[in-house]
């Protein structure tokens, strides 16, 4: 036994990348069970969310007191019949009643027409109808508000036109068209955004227990004792999850298709590709966590704990433009923010690479940053 | 040239000195062991010596290169077994070790070599596809040292190589560092192990965070500080050594006395004669005990050196 000088002597950055990837690769090849957990609890996620989720307000229980009882106060209600947006529960006998109905939740909604509607209506004086709106779920109240507002108008200008009671044809009518998302689907809008999230929930988690596993079995304290480098243990651990990431992406996006109807209008190639930097920001992220962690649950918490600004100042379910100035500055500083506009570019718009250039550099500019703070705090841990 | 050399090498992890002003020097070719209890700064020591803690105060340097500035070649050129079993109990034993050749960049005809000597030297062959969280203690360790050696390191730290195997197994490791020790391997082991200790070539004892002993086995029997003043040791052997014990410990000229299997090793006042532990054995009861003069183990060593540091 002799030619240690036959031993390359290599001083390259990423030493160590190649057998550390291969190794990662039998590692998620021996635990098949922990392989389909990950990829199969996003799934579940999804589809629990993505039935539960329908912010969509349609037939809202409502109560009426029609104290006119007259062909004009029976007109007005046809109205409100016929919107869809609300529907007719009970009818009621009295004021008091109407309250009851709305405070006992069993109507969100209460009409009230007065007994003078028609007689004001036929003397030419303007008429009122009282609506009730139970303000404690805000989506429904903000509906009733909007509809009960445009029947009242639409009523009116009616009325006022049609001199006689000859119908004739409003002369200007909005018609709003809803691009990319015509029936106003939540999920539409709130599905591409929870795969993001779903995403980043993987593969924070995922790199960051392997790391910590290591450490915890003491594997980590023998590879720091070798010349793997830095760069080189986090690539080649980064990379067979990254190829998991998209598998299950791919997944994700085929239920979203299949189960919840939501068509893909851009382009899937691009999708991956856009992807690619946020995945490795999440894998930066990952690998941060497990230099602060030392056990599984440490790892796992941290890794929710990234979740929550992503949740919430995404713009995966708040609108960002809606937000007080300071959380936009934050939600502007989170990768999430930048995948769901991609995402949501892609699938909903057809948006191609000069729509998304954007996003795709700062999310490169971000995983760039994210890999080389993780890998000088992994330095400074090993040495 | 020496494998390792220490001057005056000081860790401290904020205002705590894991590693106090430690200067060692160990030849190549040598075994050098490495006591002390827990906690006294043998694992902190070695990281220290790789590079993978850089010394607070002092200098080191492992097969003469600077354990700051050439942190990357030294960790080309050693070897190192950590304390815990850390290898990858759902890898192969065979995927083990390609693994570490892997990362110590092995490649072509030496890395089929290697791999092929590796395995002989640990006689691993039998066990290449079983999953390395099958293998028993002995054997895990083996592999441990298949990986550790794999790249032919000229220089090999071993933290605890023992630690909770069986006395067979424990006989086959030190073997094979003997075999390798002749072939001009350099090892620093650290052991707490009293006969481990005795089979290497130089020891040194650490004892809170300070090198307090250093030399060969014999070397450190012969220390003054080991045999307080006035003192001597005598072993006693008797078929009854534990009521023996009790008897002879009450004698005012005894000052330590503990059993080592069929005997006794006693510390006592030099101007007694062994006449007088004769006869006041006998007194109590234990006829045949027979005794002489004999030279402080290890063990007594380290023992009283320690007691003499804690008052
Ligand atoms: N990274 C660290 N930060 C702070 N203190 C540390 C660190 N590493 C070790 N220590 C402390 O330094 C002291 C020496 O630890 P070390 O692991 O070197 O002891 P040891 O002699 O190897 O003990 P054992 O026989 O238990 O392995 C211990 O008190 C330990 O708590
Ligand atoms: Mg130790």
């Amino acid at each position: 036994m002799k030619a240690t000088d036959q031993q390359p002597t290599r001083s390259n950055p990423f030493s160590g990348l190649v057998p550390v990837l291969r190794k990662e690769a039998i590692h998620i090849s021996r635990d098949p069970s922990a392989l389909f957990f990950t990829i199969v609890l996003p799934m579940i996620q999804l589809l629990m969310i993505g039935f539960a989720i329908n912010t969509n307000v349609r037939r809202i229980p409502t109560a009426v007191y029609d104290a006119a009882q007259t062909q004009e106060s029976r007109r007005l209600l046809d109205r409100f019949v016929n919107s869809d947006d609300f529907n007719i529960v009970k009818y009621v006998f009295s004021e008091e009643e109407l309250n009851r109905e709305v405070i006992a939740g069993r109507a969100r909604v209460g009409v009230k027409i007065p007994p003078d509607y028609s007689r004001r209506l036929l003397a030419g004086q303007s008429a009122n109808y009282l609506v009730l709106v139970d303000g404690s779920d805000s989506s429904v109240a903000g509906e009733a508000l909007n509809v009960s507002n445009a029947i009242a108008l639409r009523e009116s200008l009616e009325r006022s036109l049609s001199v006689t009671s000859v119908r004739q044809a409003l002369p200007i009518e909005s018609r709003p068209k809803i691009l990319f998302n015509p029936d106003s689907k939540s999920a539409n809008f709130l599905i591409p955004g929870m795969i993001g999230v779903l995403m980043q929930m993987m593969t924070v988690l995922m790199t960051a227990i392997t790391i910590v596993r290591e450490r915890e079995r003491g594997t980590l304290d023998q590879l720091y004792m070798t010349p793997v480098k830095p760069l080189g243990l986090m690539i080649g651990k980064a990379v067979p999850y990254a190829v998991v990431a998209y598998a299950e992406l791919l997944i994700l996006l085929f239920f979203m298709r299949w189960a919840f109807g939501v068509p893909i209008r851009g382009s899937i190639p691009l999708l991956m590709m856009l992807c690619a930097p946020f995945i490795l920001t999440m894998l930066g992220i990952g690998l941060l966590v497990s230099t602060k962690a030392q056990t599984y649950q440490e790892a796992t918490q941290m890794a929710f704990g990234t979740m929550m600004p992503s949740i919430f100042l995404s713009g995966y379910i708040f609108p960002i433009e809606n937000m007080p100035a300071q959380f936009q500055f934050i939600s502007k500083i989170i990768p999430t923010t930048y995948l769901i506009q991609i995402f949501r570019g892609v699938i909903l718009r057809g948006a191609e690479l000069q729509d998304l250039w954007q996003q795709g550099a700062i999310l490169t500019g971000m995983s760039v940053l994210m890999i080389t703070i993780a890998s000088l705090r992994f330095r400074k841990k090993a040495g | 040239m020496q494998a390792i050399k220490t001057t005056d090498l000081t860790i401290r992890f904020g205002k705590f000195t894991a590693v106090d002003r430690v200067s060692i020097a160990v030849e190549q070719g040598e075994i050098y062991g490495f006591l002390g209890p827990n906690g006294s700064g043998k694992t902190t020591l070695i990281k220290a010596l790789c590079g993978l803690l850089s010394p607070s105060e002092g200098t080191g340097t492992v097969l003469g290169m600077d354990c700051v500035k050439q942190a990357d070649e030294i960790r080309q050129h050693v070897g190192y077994m950590s304390q815990k079993f850390s290898l990858y109990e759902d890898l192969t034993v065979k995927e083990n070790i390609e693994f570490y050749a892997g990362v110590y960049g092995l490649r072509g005809d030496y890395l089929r070599r290697r791999k092929d000597d590796a395995i002989a030297m640990t006689h691993l062959e039998p066990y290449l596809d079983r999953r390395a969280g099958k293998l028993s203690g002995g054997w895990k360790q083996r592999l441990a040292l298949a990986c550790a050696f794999i790249h032919e390191p000229k220089l090999m730290f071993l933290d605890e190589p023992t630690a909770g195997i069986d006395p067979v197994a424990r006989r086959d490791l030190w073997d094979l560092l003997f075999q390798l020790s002749g072939q001009g391997v350099t090892f620093f082991v650290t052991t707490h192990y009293m006969d481990e200790a005795e089979r290497c070539g130089r020891v040194g004892y650490i004892y809170l965070s300070k090198l307090i002993a250093n030399g060969t086995p014999d070397e450190l029997k012969e220390i003054p500080e080991a045999s307080p003043p006035g003192t001597r040791r005598i072993e006693i052997i008797t078929s009854q050594t534990s009521n023996a014990l009790a008897a002879i410990k009450r004698k005012s000229y005894v000052h330590g006395a503990t059993i080592f299997g069929q005997s006794i090793h006693l510390l006592m006042d030099n101007q007694i004669g062994l006449d007088k532990v004769k006869a006041d054995l006998a007194a109590d009861g234990f006829t045949e005990a027979e005794m002489f003069p004999i030279k402080p183990s290890l063990e007594d060593v380290f023992v009283t050196l320690t007691n003499s540091l804690k008052e």
